[in-house]
């Protein structure tokens, strides 16, 4: 028997909205055209709250809070465009390009980048922290794709939708903080990766160009995301 | 009221952002009635001049020569804008730089070098050890992303610079662009 659904009325930007009491304050906020910045969520992949692009400010609350992983809840006041948001979001984002060598002019997704479209958004120009430049390796050893570790922002889509979505768990973390690093198996080359089914589909919910297909020009490497609703939404269906 | 004096200065570039600035074409003459080219490698000065309003500095900070010409460019300059990703980020320069200098050098000049291969120790400035956005090195007031920014972008840049407004960069242009 279904349950009876709830609704929660709360508001977003001093605007009346109401969500499902199992939503969470982004998908709300989408619904109702409200703009939050996300950079490792995805819709159709369990959100994570893990960039903290998505950060919002919630009266009575002295923390800020990941818009993606937070349940609506009755009477909530969120403010998701707050100069203190704005300024956080934008060191995020720094951090993000400083702790690699993320070179766009060099890129194979430049001007198709969730990363550097971002930066536009927000309106950074430049990183005002110092950059790490760290000497990372790229792993082109599989037959049709390249990992390279110099653009990963471990957003960790590509281990999800390779985990939830496709079923191999091949992609995994490995490593802690800023050492961390994405892995094919127990970190072995990707091209003898013996679960990897070369679906994909990690390549193309891949936000930078972290992970790329080989032997296509730059402006065929457009990355497809609508399979990803789909495919979740027609297996919810057949449950 | 008398012409603001503007002035370029190419660091560890390709040149790129010089070609868009002469991309310009014809509002070239519009820009040059509000300001005077007091330096530039597009014209034959020697000497980086005193006083200057604005300029822009393309390329990253490689070089002991580098470091040295930036640190004077910035005092003797009050707008200071880093003109380009090199500038802005260290871009293509800065790739160098998980790598170190001697790794780099011994790969350019003996590695691939079938006659004479020497590395360079006079006349040419040595490396430093990292190449470095202008803004690490000494204060930038404006920043202008891409490789290279459109003539458009410039233009539209110089035009606020030159009436006395800061220019909202992120409209007109991003890293890579």
């Amino acid at each position: 028997m279904n349950q009876p659904v709830r609704v929660k009325t709360l508001k977003i930007d001093d605007r009346d909205v109401s969500g499902r009491e199992d939503e969470t304050i982004l998908e709300v906020a989408r619904q109702n055209g409200i703009f939050i910045p996300t950079l490792c969520n995805l819709e159709g992949l369990t959100p994570i709250g893990a960039c903290r692009l998505c950060l919002v400010e919630i009266k009575g609350v002295s923390r800020l809070l990941p818009a993606c992983v937070t349940r609506v809840e009755e009477g909530m006041e969120v403010y998701t465009q707050s100069e203190r948001l704005q300024k956080y979001r934008r060191m995020v984002l720094e951090l993000l390009f400083s702790e690699r060598n993320h070179i766009c002019s060099v890129c194979v997704v430049n001007g198709h980048c969730e990363l550097q479209n971002m930066a536009q958004i927000l309106g950074m120009t430049h990183v005002s922290v110092p950059y790490r430049f760290p000497r990372l390796p790229v792993d082109a050893s599989h037959e049709r794709f390249v990992v390279d570790h110099n653009r990963c922002i471990l957003c960790t889509r590509c281990v999800r939708v390779c985990d939830e979505i496709e079923g191999a768990h091949t992609w995994d973390v490995m490593g802690r903080g800023i050492d961390s690093r994405v892995i094919t198996d127990l970190s072995q080359p990707w091209g003898e990766s013996e679960t990897c089914t070369s679906c994909g589909k990690c390549v193309n919910v891949c936000p930078t160009g972290a992970l790329f297909e080989k032997g296509k020009p730059v402006s065929e490497r457009l990355k497809k995301r609508q399979f990803l609703p789909y495919l979740t939404m027609m297996r919810e269906e057949r449950r | 009221m008398s012409k603001k004096r503007i002035a370029t200065v190419w660091l560890d570039g390709c040149s790129g952002c010089h070609m868009s600035f002469l991309d310009m074409d014809e509002r070239l003459i519009e820009v040059f009635q509000q300001a005077d080219l007091v330096y530039s490698p597009l014209v034959d000065l020697k000497e980086f001049p005193e006083e200057v309003d604005i300029t822009l500095v393309e390329g990253a900070v490689s070089s002991e020569e580098d470091l040295h010409k930036i640190r004077m460019v910035r005092e003797r300059t009050k707008i200071l804008v880093a003109f380009g990703d090199c500038a802005v980020t260290g871009n293509v320069p800065s790739m160098r730089n998980p790598f170190g200098v001697n790794a780099v050098l011994q790969r350019a000049y003996l590695e691939n070098v079938t006659l004479h291969p020497q590395v360079p120790r006079e006349v040419i400035p040595a490396l430093i050890e990292k190449a470095r956005p202008v803004h690490e090195v000494v204060k930038v007031d404006v920043f202008i992303p891409g490789c290279p920014p459109s003539a458009e972008t410039i233009f539209l840049a110089l035009s606020d610079l030159l009436a006395d407004r800061m220019p909202d960069m992120a409209k007109l242009t991003r890293f890579g662009a």
